[in-house]
């Protein structure tokens, strides 16, 4: 087992357990989405023609900003009691750290999305007139861009002083084109109207280019002061 | 036998404020140096800079006869004022993460032996955020030491630690520069490493003013 490998399995254990033991971003993520969810459907009453075209667009809104509150906890934590410190001065690799940080972060956002799911399809009555199979396709190829992006802005403006904000002003525009894509697969395998193979390889690629980008850059963003 | 720690024209800026005014200096190895001085007068920033946390605005250090800190890292131990330890894990449970992180074998008899030698339980449960000041600070040595590293860069290890801890945590040092290890340890509290340090560096404004055997001979240098 290389050691890049063996790193990431054990600070991954190791934010699973803060995670278990202080349930920060869990429960900021889930009193989100569930905001989200309900202030929606009170706002408009869509036939479920209508909810099929718009659900895509709902529900990556809400995992986006509630995904947003797990990314900036993901550091934070790392920086009380200037722990990260402790890892920049080992000799540990840097990629260790960062996949082990994504892997997490797309762990909570899948755990929100099996409990946000029943929730949406039971307040939009969704059904999928297109291939359904495709549908867990396009949310994990959608939720990992969103957490290698995030993760990556968020340990980047780690030392702005206003890194609540910094975040989404990084990570939204860049992300434009996954949402794109994530939003039009949606609602093509929820409408069936249209093939959402086309979005879903998008997604696929937009996922390759900008986990190789951040890994080869997350060594100089760490070591930055 | 080559100095442990070459410094040369350090110098280190912040914006427009220099932390570092050229420091120049050589360590040899197996000693134990306390860097002194008042606030500001860069004690702190060269420490982070020797660890390879803050990276020099201009000038070398060459550590263990290697420019590249990075190369080394696993040979140091780095105890910064904050404790560096998860609040809400427990003491082994923090020492069995970093001890992964350096590799180190027998993990579990490793942490076991440096939690000791600080004093402290091993089979404390509760987490480190419910740890007195004292017990976090006596931690967090235990974590820089966890690798066995021949240089030892200590921030004001002996802050909120009670007397008799702290001639505990003196004796500890000292029986590692008996060892062989370079030890640096930045603090205010200059009269707890009397007789213990083999030098004394005195820093003042970016810069070290003086290097004296003991704390005495401070008021005789000019």
């Amino acid at each position: 087992m290389s050691t890049v490998s063996r790193l990431a399995r054990a600070t991954l254990a190791k934010d699973l357990r803060l995670e278990w033991r202080s349930k920060d971003a869990i429960n900021s993520m889930l009193f989100f989405s569930l905001l989200v969810v309900v202030i929606f459907s009170f706002s408009f009453d869509p036939t479920a023609e209508e909810s099929r075209r718009i659900a895509g667009g709902l529900v990556w809104v809400a995992f986006l900003f509630a995904a947003v509150v797990a990314l900036n906890q993901t550091w934070a934590r790392e920086m009380r009691n200037q722990v990260l410190d402790a890892y920049r001065v080992s000799p540990a690799p840097p990629n260790a750290l960062f996949l082990a940080k994504v892997m997490g972060n797309f762990i909570f956002v899948t755990v929100l999305q099996a409990l946000m799911t029943p929730l949406f399809i039971v307040f939009y009555n969704l059904r999928a007139l297109g291939p359904a199979y495709q549908l867990p396709i396009v949310a994990a190829l959608g939720t990992w861009a969103l957490v290698v992006n995030g993760t990556f802005f968020a340990a980047m403006s780690l030392r702005t002083r206003s890194r609540e904000i910094m975040l989404p002003l990084l990570l939204f525009p860049i992300s434009i084109p996954a949402l794109l894509a994530m939003v039009e697969a949606t609602g093509a395998i929820l409408t069936g109207e249209f093939s959402a193979k086309f979005w879903i390889v998008l997604l696929a690629a937009y996922d390759v280019v900008f986990t190789i980008a951040s890994l080869f850059l997350f060594g100089f963003v760490l070591q930055a002061e | 036998m080559p100095p442990a720690v070459v410094v040369t024209d350090l110098v280190k800026q912040f914006g427009r404020f220099p932390a570092l005014r050229g420091v120049s200096a050589e360590f040899s190895g197996g000693k134990l140096y306390a860097i002194l001085g008042d606030n500001g007068a860069g004690k702190t920033t060269l420490l982070r800079a020797l660890a390879g946390l803050t990276p020099p605005t201009r000038g070398i250090i060459s550590m263990l006869g290697t420019t590249d800190l990075r190369s080394v890292c696993g040979q140091m131990g780095y105890m910064a004022h904050p404790s560096l330890l998860y609040d809400e894990m427990s003491g082994m449970e923090n020492l069995g993460y970093f001890a992964g992180l350096y590799d180190v074998h027998n993990t579990d008899q490793r942490c076991t032996e440096v939690i000791r030698a600080v004093q402290l339980d091993p089979s404390l449960t509760r987490p480190v955020g419910q740890y007195s000041q004292g017990m976090r600070q006596r931690m967090s040595l235990a974590r820089a030491l966890l690798n066995d590293p021949k240089i030892l860069l200590l921030d004001e290890p002996f802050s909120n630690v009670d007397l008799r801890s702290v001639r505990e945590m003196v004796s500890l040092l000292t029986g590692l520069r008996d060892a062989g290890k370079t030890i640096f340890v930045v603090t205010h509290q200059a009269s707890l490493l009397e007789g213990a340090a083999d030098e004394c560096v005195w820093m003042e404004a970016g810069q070290i003013a003086s290097r004296t055997s003991d704390l005495a001979a401070r008021s005789e240098t000019p």
